[in-house]
């Protein structure tokens, strides 16, 4: 029996009817059509399917449908603003961070979450907040490029004063 | 055409360019499907949410060996919500990559051949009914025994795994003899000898393998399929569906990831064609994770045993080499597979004499195939420890042994392969100088060590699967009065970024800015053949089909420029965005314009080109063809590692990949292949394997059980490109996908050796095998820099 849900996705609020065993990843993908999150295993091992919830970065495929009702979700079609790549989406595509693209979504969510916390991370930072989210082209290094570079750049932005050039 | 320079000793490739002054070629420019990568509007196979979907699932096998006596399917066509249900008897067309050896049914008809065999496939509402209806099929199996090991099969004949085999268990055997072996390794001052054990490994995609086939009400068939090979596809599926070929079309969205996992036709694409011809919707099958472990198709597990003679000051005599393979259930490409553990290892050295004896056998276990380095990479591992061991045994440096034995370019090697461009020496001293070998080997302390290895790989191969004259690869060309390029081609980008080096070289010949080039691909309706991703193939074949395709184009813009401007042809330079005449700065239009006048002078503008491979460039013995390519990358790695003589535990610090891919068109991209390549093999040395249960049951089929290294256990990788100019690749580049995975397995091992002086010879080198190793060392009484 299929039962109502209602949560914000990508700062839209959105209601879907849910079978109850239905996960966060199938709703987003087949209910919402937000195919950009992926499914790799369906079981928590591969990352590719990493949403953010409330601002964590969780595995949607772990994660029930029914027990998002009232929280915030953010995907990867939710990381560019007004059409202007994310930092972190930016330096993906320049550095040559993603090769196929089926895990880059889910990186760049777990990424996200990191600089949310901490826009100064060590390599090693990053290769820790990064551990659950498998890639197999890249051997990750353009990956951690990337998320160093974009960090950089988040901390400078936020440093920066803002509305510069006032008095 | 004007103005090439050479820039390494086979000289430079097709593809113009002033010199080295490219506008586009060389430079790390964005990908073209970047931005969609990054944003999620990539459009892979399950995104595909066409309305009416039905959702298809396959049933298995739950045993290794068994004859199917009969097969029940009422229940579950009853069922609600099922549209239809099919078994192996719907489709009883036997197919196989390799047209020698077609072996295989989409879905077993009379016997299953191992745990995860597809049997039965439904098509339903959803995934959830048609999983429902899986378990309402009733299968009387009679299991057989069940044949699990090499040993086993061969010893067995009677308990014939694949029926299709001429011969008992064996899938294929190849021995080949090169010089005078015998007479090498007796007058050889130093031979070496032992035996390796590579335990197979699998691709492990991160996208599983999806397939929706929808039947058309005007009679065609669309297939979409995360496929690496959409035309090999597209021909079985019109044999296997006994459909004409032209009422059929695959398209392959984008893929994440391949790797040789999806370079032939599975069940699941034969099984959403047939039930969308039975439904007329369409119908979708994805793959568990655990139906990927069995549709497989990954490394053979090889045992290996070479003998490797050489004199005192180090120079080879002869290579003996014996090689036994797991092949798994079914042949896959495992004939080509056979010869490539003997025929890929001609290069980079150069042997007077060689001789190998490699012998496929069929298990009970899903099928091996290729994994990036096909059928190489095993015999790689052996034979570049046995180099070491050579190394010690006359007292050399090892990379001084590996320089005195190089091939060297424009020649041939023993088998009779021509090879042309060679940068395997830049390569050595590459990673020598940047590792600081020289101050490191031998002189780490205990526990820490170097090893070196070198590889080399095809960039494609001269001979298709199928035999035919065709070119290998096609590119058209649409050239527009907007100013935009439209190019149509039959390669597959699977991430290795094909898509984007077509774009770079119509760019670069056509004077086109990168953002107003469109790529199509990989569409059988919409593209000119292209054989696929695999081989390392794409960049040299349809590189090569793009810069013929231009030239045409090209010199209408520049005759029809020429002539508006009264200056010769030659001097119309297309770059940038400009059409210019160099010299006189009133002469240059921004380059629709040029496209413009073209076109008023010669009608709409485009452009066909093909590539063919050199067909005269091997020897006449049989299967001197299979290996034959048009050009060899080559590749040489330095790692360093550290072990734990407690644990055992091998960490490995940093592998330095050094790799010759011609020219790199896109250096950013050719370290993406370097650095990926050379993590792959890493994990193939410290982790990956697969082991199976007496009955033939997969031990790990999930991403959490198979162990694919993580951003915490890959080390530091460091890339330096070697650019040897080809002379027949586009602008001179050869492949860079799979070569440089080969080294860094015998890099590791090579180090491990130096680190803490035991000789690792079975892959994965897990921590109870480095402390056995270790334990047998201590029990010797020897010691390894001053330690026992």
């Amino acid at each position: 029996m299929k039962e109502s849900v209602r949560f914000v996705v990508n700062g839209d609020p959105v209601e879907v009817l849910v079978e109850p065993g239905a996960t966060l990843l199938e709703c987003l993908r087949q209910d919402l059509g937000l195919t950009g999150s992926k499914q790799g295993c369906d079981k928590g091992d591969c990352g590719a399917c990493t949403v953010l919830l409330d601002g964590r970065a969780v595995l949607a495929c772990l994660v029930l449908a029914r027990s998002v009702e009232g929280r915030r979700v953010t995907t990867v079609e939710g990381l560019a603003e007004a059409g202007r790549l994310h930092p972190l989406q930016e330096a993906f595509d320049t550095q040559g961070a993603a090769q196929c693209g089926f895990c880059t979504p889910g990186m760049l969510m777990s990424a996200c979450a990191l600089i949310e916390e901490n826009d100064q991370p060590s390599r090693q930072d990053v290769r820790e907040a990064l551990s659950g989210n498998l890639c197999r082209c890249t051997g990750y290094t353009k990956i951690l490029d990337a998320v160093v570079k974009a960090a950089g750049e988040v901390h400078q932005a936020r440093a920066a004063p803002k509305g510069g050039g006032k008095p | 055409m004007t103005g090439r320079r050479p820039v390494g000793p086979a000289g430079p490739g097709p593809g113009s360019g002033e010199g080295a002054a490219f506008s586009v070629i060389g430079k790390r420019n964005r990908k073209v499907d970047g931005r969609r990568k990054v944003t999620g509007q990539s459009i892979f196979t399950d995104d595909l949410q066409p309305a009416r979907l039905l959702h298809g699932k396959i049933l298995r096998s739950p045993h290794a060996h068994a004859r199917i006596r009969s097969i029940d399917t009422r229940r579950a066509a009853a069922h609600p919500g099922v549209h239809a249900v099919i078994t192996g008897r719907d489709l009883p067309v036997a197919y196989g990559i390799i047209p020698w050896t077609r072996d295989e049914y989409p879905l077993a008809i009379d016997k299953v051949l191992y745990v995860g065999d597809g049997v039965a496939a439904v098509a339903a509402d959803d995934e959830r009914t048609a999983e429902a209806a899986l378990a309402l099929i009733e299968i009387d199996y009679q299991v057989l025994p069940a044949v699990l090991t090499v040993e086993d099969a061969l010893a067995h004949p009677e308990n014939q795994v694949n029926t299709f085999s001429a011969k008992g268990n064996v899938s294929k055997q190849v021995r080949l003899t090169f010089g005078d072996v015998e007479g090498g390794l007796a007058g050889a001052e130093v031979v070496v000898e032992d035996t390796w054990f590579h335990a197979g490994s699998t691709h492990a995609a991160i996208e599983p393998h999806c397939a929706v086939g929808d039947l058309g009400a005007d009679g065609i068939l669309t297939v979409h399929s995360s496929t690496q090979v959409p035309h090999y596809l597209h021909r079985e599926l019109s044999r296997v569906l006994e459909l004409p070929i032209d009422r059929i079309r695959v398209i392959q969205p984008a893929v994440g990831g391949g790797f040789g996992g999806k370079s032939e036709p599975f069940d699941l694409e034969f099984a959403v064609a047939k039930l969308s011809c039975l439904t007329g919707r369409p119908v979708k099958i994805l793959y568990t994770r655990e139906e990927v472990f069995a549709a497989h198709r990954g490394r053979h597990p090889m045992l290996m045993t070479y003998q490797v003679g050489a004199r005192r000051d180090g120079m080879l005599t002869a290579v003996k080499a014996r090689i036994l393979i797991d092949g798994g259930a079914h042949s896959s490409f495992g004939l080509v597979t056979t010869y490539y553990s003997g025929q890929l290892l001609g290069a980079p050295y150069r042997l007077p004499a060689y001789e190998f004896d490699s012998t496929r056998v069929f298990t009970n276990k899903p099928s091996c195939g290729p994994k990036r380095g096909h059928g190489s990479v095993q015999p790689r591992f052996a034979f570049e420890c046995a180099l070491d061991m050579l190394a010690e045994r006359v007292a050399l440096d090892p990379i001084e042994l590996r320089r005195r034995n190089v091939l060297g370019a424009d020649t041939r090697t023993v088998n009779e392969f021509r090879v042309t461009s060679n940068g395997f020496l830049e390569c050595l001293a590459g990673v020598e100088r940047a590792s600081g070998w020289k101050e490191k080997f031998r002189q780490l302390p205990f526990g820490r060590g170097v090893g070196v290895a070198g590889s080399t790989y095809i960039s494609g191969t001269n001979y298709p699967i199928y035999p035919n004259e065709m070119p290998q690869s096609a590119v058209q060309l649409k050239v527009d009065r907007s100013g935009r390029v439209t190019v149509f081609a039959g390669v597959s980008d699977i991430g290795q970024g094909c898509d984007s080096v077509l774009a770079y070289i119509v760019a670069e010949e056509l004077g086109v800015a990168l953002d107003s080039i469109r790529v199509v691909t990989a569409d059988t309706d919409l593209t000119p053949v292209d054989l696929g991703a695999y081989s390392s193939r794409i960049t040299f074949m349809a590189g090569n089909a793009a810069i013929a395709a231009c030239a045409g184009v090209k010199r209408r813009i520049q005759d029809a420029m020429a002539q508006a401007w009264s200056v010769p042809p030659g001097q119309v330079r297309l770059a940038d965005g400009f059409a210019t005449a160099p010299g006189t700065p009133s002469h240059a239009v921004p380059i629709a314009e040029a496209f413009q006048a073209a076109e008023a002078r010669f009608g709409t503008l485009g452009g066909v080109g093909s590539y063919n491979t050199p067909k005269d460039v091997h020897g006449s013995y049989r299967g001197a063809t299979i290996g034959a390519s048009p050009a060899y990358s080559f590749s040489a790695h330095v790692a360093e590692v550290e072990v734990d003589d407690q644990t055992g535990q091998v960490r490995v610090k940093k592998i330095w990949v050094a790799h010759d891919c011609g020219r790199a068109l896109n250096p950013m991209l050719v370290e993406g292949q370097m650095e990926g390549s050379a993590a792959m093999g890493f994990g193939e040395a410290l982790f990956e394997e697969q082991p199976y249960d007496e009955r033939g049951l997969h031990r790990g089929p999930s991403l959490l059980d198979y162990p694919l290294a993580t951003t915490l256990d890959t080390p530091e990788l460091e890339s330096i490109i070697v650019e040897s100019g080809d002379r027949e690749g586009p602008y001179g580049a050869k492949e860079a996908g799979e070569g440089p995975l080969h080294p860094s397995i015998p890099a590791i091992a090579n180090a491990i050796h130096d680190a803490v002086g035991v000789r690792l010879t079975r892959l994965p080198f897990l921590p109870p095998r480095v402390l056995a190793a270790l334990e047998t060392r201590r029990q010797a009484g020897l010691s390894w820099k001053g330690r026992r």
